[in-house]
């Protein structure tokens, strides 16, 4: 084990976000999630895809209470936070949130109450953010401290992952963003990608921001076979097939995130 | 095949050839969980009243739409029938464009899909500038026959998969499904344009014309909006259009940050992944 980080000490929260839909972006935070809590931390994922959220239909999670009871006051903060197969936490936005799907002062302040309630229980918070880059996406972003991106090989992807990290340097003033590629073809392919967008990052970014933007590289997903039958199963991939080069490439990525805990 | 031959096919007393009564039996087994939809119960004739087609087949005559063909009753007939209604029940009746009803489906499904496959789509709220003064001068007979010019031109100047509606009074609204944000403004204009160059004979030798003032808004990309939002945005951006002095098209500004082909350029440029940019 590395750090483990006292009671009294607040969770890092993690924003994981893609800037394009189905790259795998909740596959990415669940498991990472199950492998942060393999190495003893107490982790929570919030669903926070307010449009479409869908943590509870990827680990086939009941009962389905949600934020959004949280918000109308039907049930406590506490019994929406439901446990997770893979030893960890979370708590679900809800699709009963799309009226939310535009962000009100109301929303803003509900997110961020909630977030500082949770906190002090967790060692990591993952953020499990919509795709795209709008205002309540963003929003939810600028709440954590450290942002993930999760981007595929595909031209689309990157684009969209570079806009975001672009937006975030911008808006946000980060000056460092975590970066996983999920469903690479070949060994080796997450780093070039690493390298291409930390070239343009390099080029056309930081100079606007008059300091350097760091890239880290936590690392590679494999386009697994497994990856692909534990999404059919409903199951944790660390849970349905833990030896599979894709749990290995996850939990490589859980340790790095962890070691590089500010 | 049709969807008809999936559904239990209606008995209908008397007016009826060639269809049988529905056989068959509950086939759940006895200590089954319920479905929501409990398969229906073998009907005997006597269970429902005759149908009352005439109604149907006079709205469709009044419509000027053919009485579906082949032997009544039967039910590639009654599907006819029933296509017919539905087209007829979509439409506007003055201009033929989709009307209200049609218009708010296609807009739920479109916010659905753009949720999910993150295309951007566009809505274009459409409106006739000064519409009451072509009542006031050439009656209203001429509001409608200049509402059926203005159909047209938005009809001539968007693609076969758009759907165009009529949306209340002089108001039209159009869907863009998959259309890019830098095409916004360029679909906007050539609507506008060819409104603006179409003329209708409103009398013999007397011809009208108006111009139109239209605001648009993109669904978000990724995020499940819902319709009564897109609309909002794009009614504001009319607002904007009627307010800064009509005959204009205004275009939510997608709030995104662009990509330049530059740093396109060099995000692809030297790697593998040249020819896919």
């Amino acid at each position: 084990m590395n750090e483990k980080p006292g009671p009294a000490r607040a969770a890092r929260v993690i924003a994981v976000t893609s800037g394009k839909g189905g790259v795998g972006k909740t596959f990415v935070s669940i498991n990472l999630a199950a492998a942060l809590a393999e190495r003893g931390s107490r982790v929570l994922v919030l669903d926070a895809d307010l449009g479409l959220a869908n943590v509870d239909v990827v680990l086939n999670l009941l009962p389905k209470v949600t934020l959004h009871d949280v918000f109308s006051g039907k049930v406590a903060l506490d019994d929406a936070v439901l446990p997770a197969p893979g030893g960890f936490s979370v708590l679900l936005a809800g699709s009963g949130l799309v009226e939310y799907s535009r962000l009100t002062a109301d929303l803003r302040e509900r997110l961020q109450q909630t977030l500082e309630q949770l906190r002090p229980h967790y060692d990591l918070v993952l953020l499990d953010t919509g795709a795209g880059i709008s205002d309540v996406v963003l929003y939810t972003i600028s709440l954590a401290d450290e942002v993930l991106v999760v981007a595929t090989p595909e031209p689309t992807s990157l684009t969209d992952a570079y806009a975001t990290i672009k937006v975030l340097a911008t808006q946000q003033q980060r000056h460092g963003v975590h970066l996983l590629v999920n469903q690479a073809a070949r060994a080796g392919e997450g780093r070039v990608i690493r390298g291409q967008l930390q070239q343009v990052v390099d080029r056309y970014v930081a100079p606007t921001m008059g300091q350097p933007l760091k890239l880290d590289f936590l690392g590679e997903v494999p386009d697994d076979t497994a990856v692909r039958d534990s999404v059919q199963q409903r199951r944790l991939l660390l849970d349905a097939f833990p030896g599979s080069a894709a749990a290995a490439a996850l939990r490589a990525a859980a340790a790095r995130l962890a070691d590089d805990a500010p | 095949m049709s969807a008809a031959a999936d559904l239990e096919q209606p008995v209908i007393r008397g007016a009826v050839r060639g269809v049988d009564a529905p056989g068959g039996t509950d086939r759940l087994p006895r200590n089954s969980p319920p479905r929501v939809n409990p398969p229906r119960r073998p009907a005997s004739a006597e269970q429902y009243p005759p149908l009352q087609l005439d109604k149907a087949l006079q709205l469709l005559r009044h419509a000027g739409v053919e009485a579906p063909q082949g032997a009544v009753g039967t039910a590639p007939w009654m599907q006819e029938l029933i296509d017919s209604l539905c087209e007829l029940s979509s439409r506007d009746p003055l201009t033929g464009l989709a009307n209200r009803r049609a218009f708010e489906l296609a807009l739920a499904r479109e916010v659905d899909r753009v949720a999910r496959a993150g295309e951007p789509a566009l809505m274009l709220l459409v409106d006739i500038d000064h519409f009451k003064r072509v009542n006031d001068r050439h009656g209203h007979a001429a509001g409608d026959l200049v509402l059926q010019t203005v159909a047209r031109a938005l009809l001539a100047s968007v693609r076969p998969m758009d759907t165009v509606a009529r949306f209340g009074g002089e108001e039209f609204a159009i869907i863009l499904p998959n259309c890019p944000a830098p095409f916004g403004q360029a679909v906007a204009e050539r609507v506008r344009r060819r409104v603006e160059r179409a003329t209708t004979e409103v009398a013999p030798g007397v011809l009208a014309e108006v111009t139109v003032s239209i605001g648009g808004a993109f669904a978000p990309a990724w995020v499940r909006s819902s319709p009564a939002l897109w609309i909002e945005r794009a009614d504001r951006e009319l607002y904007r259009a009627k307010s800064s002095g009509r005959n204009r098209a205004c275009l939510e500004q997608p709030p995104l940050s662009q990509v330049s082909a530059e740093e396109k350029g060099l995000l692809f440029g030297s790697s593998q992944y040249q020819d896919l940019s």
